[in-house]
């Protein structure tokens, strides 16, 4: 049984690194020469959709490993989850590359893949039981049909991603290229998170902490990363480890609160050496990729993934989620913080697609819609997990 | 023209509709807290308990007097405060109203101590399952229903009785006229 | 008034857009757009068309869809709000939510408290807001259904050319066709599942015209989902209660009118154990400690069939046996009892005995059941303890030195003994409680000895009866119906015309250019029809 949890995590490393080759495939293939809707896929296009195919059926072979393994769909905690979405997004890039055949579509999506597939193996990764309220078949239906929408309905916000960074002009600095470096460097936090786990990991760092929590009681911390800010009346007991240097209020969680700033930091620092050297911002870096991409074709695939995702999402996330809410907590709907979210989700793209009816929400609007939506997404997907305390807060 | 005052009466009608939805939840909501189970003016349900000594007691057996129903616990301190003017007023309104103490499921041992710790001869009927509880509604302890003749409630007191003059006027709302 | 009649002869409703029949622009700004508005068909939405008493402009105003994207904003942001803190039915029931907010997040909680966002999702605003949306997915599908269905039943085949001309795929050329392209393309079509009609030297070619309905049939699954959230106000259709009950114990079902009883035969808590569960579990076990395999009550159900009065001593007969656990609820009629809680070890009985001070000696053990108390234990050869006194909860002494009970719940028993012995005929009193004995009257020969306990666990039921779920479980299925119908299916038309030596040919759908174009794509090879162009390309 050890053994093909063994074989799982290895193919999940494969499927990683199959996805960074068919980026730099799908990068090939942009620069070669103009792709426009309608034309033919050329080699270095075709090459990357089959190490993306690769890839993906290599994650499958992860996902249904580890199935077997565990006993149960390995969508039990935020390790799994998170790899499962990243999988979903490949999923439906594939889906929407075979309706619209466009590569540039892979050239952003499979990195939004792999940084979240890195985000997730920041989480502890082995395999763990399940608690009794999540024993049940509804587990694995529930969650994947959730993620699956939520897959799809990312490849909107890759759309309008490319949308944007096509469009926007970069010649001046304005309203919309500071928004859209907001975005660009909230990426690159995330990538300086990655960085900074896993060579503090790698390293060993641990300091541990003691401290009075929320309800007045004695508690113990671990932290992964030097404590710039530290827990309420929290005492440093490993030694010649960094002290914090500012101590937080117990209802915060400072371990937490500290791994944000810490990826703030650590942002601003990536940022501005890209910046630096450079001399541009990111998206104008990004410009030249996307210049043969019709905003057209983009707009319509953004459009597309949401009519597509939009089901697939209510089903899992809301319609399943009330089957099995009912079944294991009595009720439901009980208004935790992940069914709120998942509603506004809903919400939100209800509310995108009837702005489409109108005049004057396609193009641009519509793309910057796409990225606060992905936003909420991550939102449900990281804070409502890590930050706000509710039933779903399995991590 | 006939086609436009057709259009306006459908809206109309379709409004008020939705309108009367509206206002049906808005109404739940607001008044969802204070919708209790019993109200003075109900029918006061009837039920049947036995006391310490094994004797049942059943609500409707007592039609025709005017009945002190008062639930009560032994660790509740205004439950002790308003017992002695309980008993004095039971002896004095004899065969005009009775009480019945309907102890919310504790044990005989200490009902029986309790009794004779305050000297108290009116029937204490243990309601074990709590479900003469359960169909009065009853939350805080001690609460007092006051049920006339008739076998309808007057009023009921939420709360501890003080005084023995409070518990003396209930007693003289709810005896019988002749 | 009125009437609005086109040079088709065709009488269009008031505020009609383009032409029903023959797709004539009516409206001056229609004539002079270079491409048509073709949403609802140009059909006369009806709230834009009369606006004069109020009736009509309340109506008008929830027919927007712009007024409903903006309740639907208002309500996403709104729930939003009530995420920043826990809302008062997750916070600890054993502290008033008054205090709770200001202890716990200082005065940002205490504002949140005062602001009432604490119960955000049962305040009347909110309640408010969701109302407003009910009404606006009624007025606002009505109000377009209707004239969408006429607009589409009554298309004509040969639409005129302005029409063809102004759609987003469209060309046109000089010259005729052929019959055996007419025919070709008429082939070409049906074999993509297009309903093709022909009339006067015009081609209609519609494919998915039910995916129109979609948007529609899954308002009314929205409907039908919010009435049945309404339906739960109504008495009887919704019962929620919680029980707790203690193992051996038999306790009435709350919400059945003493029509059932249940008996918890005994609760289970069981963790996962490293060793003996799968071997994969034992990273994660050791990491986290303790992690929670099985909660679960093996209940009895009994049917009470002695149920006329309450407080009537029941007469039980037995309905089913269940092992009650989480994500496995026990039903039966319209109800469902749920796994919800549980609390362990709660004392059942304690064990005392009759000691000697001085020399440890012990004259017999009494058991005294925390639930049901004698007055006196007799233990033989002139000894015995009778109990003056019993405090489940105790905590502390009245001015007057009596001992109080906070609660019914056996939370810190204690106990007032008398102890009669041989050499204390006129007894000795101890007050007893689990590490503590004291003597208030006086000191004494002899003591009640704590020896040791009985305990159970409790366990805590929900019972849930819910008659609105069928009404929930139809709304959602409309609308999961409705929605797949309208977004993964789309309503594809393609005209083609011949008139006064020019040929003319448009395409429209309501999604989804892509697909069209690829279908007249391939339908129109080898044919002369020009092949329409995307004119809203950049």
């Amino acid at each position: 049984m050890a053994n093909l949890a063994g074989v799982s995590s290895t193919l999940l490393e494969a499927a990683f690194f199959l996805y960074l080759a068919a980026t730099f495939l799908f990068g090939g293939s942009i620069r070669q020469k103009g792709l426009r809707d309608g034309e033919g896929l050329n080699r270095w296009g075709r090459l990357g959709i089959l190490v993306t195919i690769i890839g993906f059926a290599a994650q499958l072979g992860y996902f249904f490993t580890r199935w077997a393994a565990a006993g149960h769909a390995p969508v039990s905690n935020l390790f799994e989850f998170t790899t499962f979405f990243g999988m979903m997004i490949v999923g439906a890039f594939i889906l929407l590359f075979f309706i619209y055949k466009t590569a540039v579509l892979g050239l952003f999506a499979l990195p939004v893949a792999l940084i979240i597939i890195a985000y997730a193996s920041m989480f502890p990764s082995e395999i763990s039981p399940l608690i009794p309220a999540l024993q049940s078949h509804w587990l694995a239906i529930h969650v994947t049909t959730a993620a699956a929408g939520q897959g799809i309905l990312a490849i909107s916000f890759i759309a309008g991603m490319i949308y944007l960074v096509k469009n926007i002009d970069q010649t001046k600095s304005t309203k919309k290229t500071r928004w859209l470096e907001a975005v660009m460097f909230f990426i690159v936090s995330v990538v300086a998170f990655i960085l900074l786990t896993t060579g503090f990991t790698l390293s060993g760092y641990k300091s541990e902490f003691e401290y009075v929590n929320k309800e007045d009681q004695a508690a113990s911390q671990e932290f992964g990363l030097p404590a710039l800010v530290g827990p309420n009346e929290g005492t440093l007991l490993t030694e010649g480890k960094m002290e914090p240097l500012a101590e937080m209020p117990a209802f915060i969680n400072a371990k937490k609160l500290n791994t944000v700033i810490w990826s703030l930091v650590g942002g601003i620092v990536l940022y501005m050496l890209i910046r630096l050297i450079t001399r541009r911002r990111v998206a104008a870096l990004l410009q030249p990729l996307v210049r043969n991409v019709s905003s057209d074709l983009l707009d319509e695939i953004g459009y597309r993934s949401v009519l597509i995702g939009f089901p697939v999402f209510a089903l899992g996330a809301l319609i399943f989620a009330m089957i099995w809410a009912q079944i294991a907590w009595t009720r439901f709907w009980g208004w935790d913080p992940k069914e709120v979210w998942a509603l506004i989700t809903f919400l939100f793209y209800a509310a995108f697609l009837h702005l489409r009816l109108s005049k004057g929400w396609h193009g641009e609007k519509s793309a910057w819609l796409a990225v606060v939506g992905f936003g909420i997404i991550m939102f449900n997907l990281v804070a409502v997990n890590l930050v706000i305390a509710g039933l779903h807060s399995y991590a | 023209m006939e086609k436009k005052k057709k259009r306006l009466v459908m809206r109309t009608a379709i409004l008020a509709v939705l309108a009367g939805l509206v206002m049906y939840t808005l109404y739940t909501n607001v008044t969802k807290e204070s919708r209790g189970i019993l109200e003075e003016g109900d029918e006061a349900p009837d039920f049947v308990l036995k006391d310490v000594n094994g004797q049942t007691h059943q609500l409707s057996d007592y039609k025709g007097r005017g009945v002190f129903l008062n639930f009560w616990g032994t660790w509740c301190e205004p439950c002790k405060k308003e017992m002695p003017h309980m008993e004095k007023l039971a002896k004095e309104y004899k065969g005009q109203v009775e009480i019945v103490a309907v102890n919310v499921g504790e044990s005989d041992f200490q009902v029986e101590n309790f009794a004779k710790q305050y000297g108290l001869t009116f029937p204490m009927a243990i309601d074990t399952g709590k479900e003469v509880m359960d169909t009065y509604g009853v939350d805080p302890l001690p609460t007092t229903f006051m049920i006339k003749p008739d076998g309808t409630i007057d009023q009921i007191v939420i709360g501890g009785l003080v005084q023995e003059e409070q518990v003396r006027a209930l007693f003289e709302r709810v005896k019988p006229s002749s | 008034m009125g009437k609005v009649k086109c040079e088709c002869g065709r009488v269009n409703p008031n505020g009609t857009i383009l032409c029903e029949s023959c797709g004539r622009a009516l409206t001056e700004k229609a004539k002079q757009d270079k491409l048509v508005d073709m949403r609802y068909e140009g059909s006369a939405r009806r709230s834009q068309t009369y606006n004069k008493t109020l009736i009509d402009k309340v109506w008008n105003f929830f027919s927007s869809v712009k007024v409903g994207i903006w309740i639907i904003v208002l309500l996403l942001v709104a729930a939003s709000f009530g995420t920043i803190l826990p809302q008062e039915f997750y916070i600890p029931s054993n502290v008033p939510p008054e205090t709770y907010y200001e202890d716990v997040y200082g005065t940002f909680g205490k504002l949140y408290y005062l602001i009432g966002f604490h119960d955000l999702y049962n305040s009347l605003w909110f309640s408010a807001l969701v109302a407003a949306l009910g009404v606006s997915l009624v007025i606002a599908s009505l109000d377009r259904v209707v004239p969408l269905y006429r607009a589409l039943k009554n298309q004509r085949v040969d639409r005129h050319e302005t029409f063809m001309k102004k759609q987003r795929l469209f060309a046109e050329r000089e010259g005729t066709l052929q019959r055996a392209e007419w025919q070709r393309v008429k082939e070409a079509l049906e074999k993509k599942k297009y309903k093709v009609r022909m009339e006067n030297g015009a081609l209609l070619a519609e494919k998915n015209r039910f995916t129109r309905w979609g948007p529609y049939v899954n308002h009314v699954g929205l409907i039908i989902f919010l009435l049945g959230a309404l339906l739960r106000s109504v008495p009887g259709m919704y019962i929620d209660e919680l029980l707790w009950i203690r193992e051996g114990e038999t306790l009435q079902v709350p919400g059945t009118n003493g029509e059932y009883y249940v008996k918890n035969n005994g609760f289970t808590l069981e963790n996962y154990q490293a060793g003996e569960d799968p071997e994969v579990f034992n990273e994660a076990i050791n990491r986290v400690g303790t992690v929670a395999k099985n909660y679960q009550t093996d209940a009895v159900l009994y049917k009470n069939e002695n149920n006329e009065l309450p407080g009537a001593s029941p007469k039980l007969e037995e309905v089913q046996r269940d092992a009650i656990q989480v994500n496995q609820p026990m039903k039966f009629g319209q109800f469902a009892v749920y796994q919800t809680s549980f609390r362990q070890d709660e004392m059942k009985a304690m064990h005392f005995a009759l000691t000697n001070k001085e020399t440890g000696e012990e004259f017999g053990e009494i058991v005294v059941d925390l639930f049901d108390q004698q007055a006196s234990y007799d233990l033989g050869g002139g000894y015995k303890v009778e109990l003056l006194g019993y405090y489940p909860d105790f905590d502390g002494f009245t001015q007057e030195g009596e001992p109080t009970s906070k609660s019914p719940l056996p939370n810190n028993p204690a106990f007032l003994f008398n102890m009669i012995t041989p050499q204390t005929p006129e007894g000795e009193v101890s007050f007893a409680q689990i590490r503590n004995t004291m003597e208030p009257l006086g000191e004494t020969t002899f003591k009640m000895a704590f020896k040791s306990l009985d305990t159970r666990d409790v366990s805590a039921l929900t019972i849930r009866k819910d008659l609105t779920l069928p009404v929930l479980a139809a709304g959602g299925l409309i609308f999961m119906i409705g929605v797949i119908q309208g977004s993964y299916w789309n309503h594809r038309r393609l005209w083609v015309r011949e008139k006064n030596g020019q040929v003319y040919a448009a395409g429209h759908t309501n999604k989804n250019w892509h697909g069209l174009k690829r279908d007249i794509e391939a339908v129109l090879e080898g044919t002369t029809i020009p092949r329409p162009e995307d004119r809203q390309k950049e």
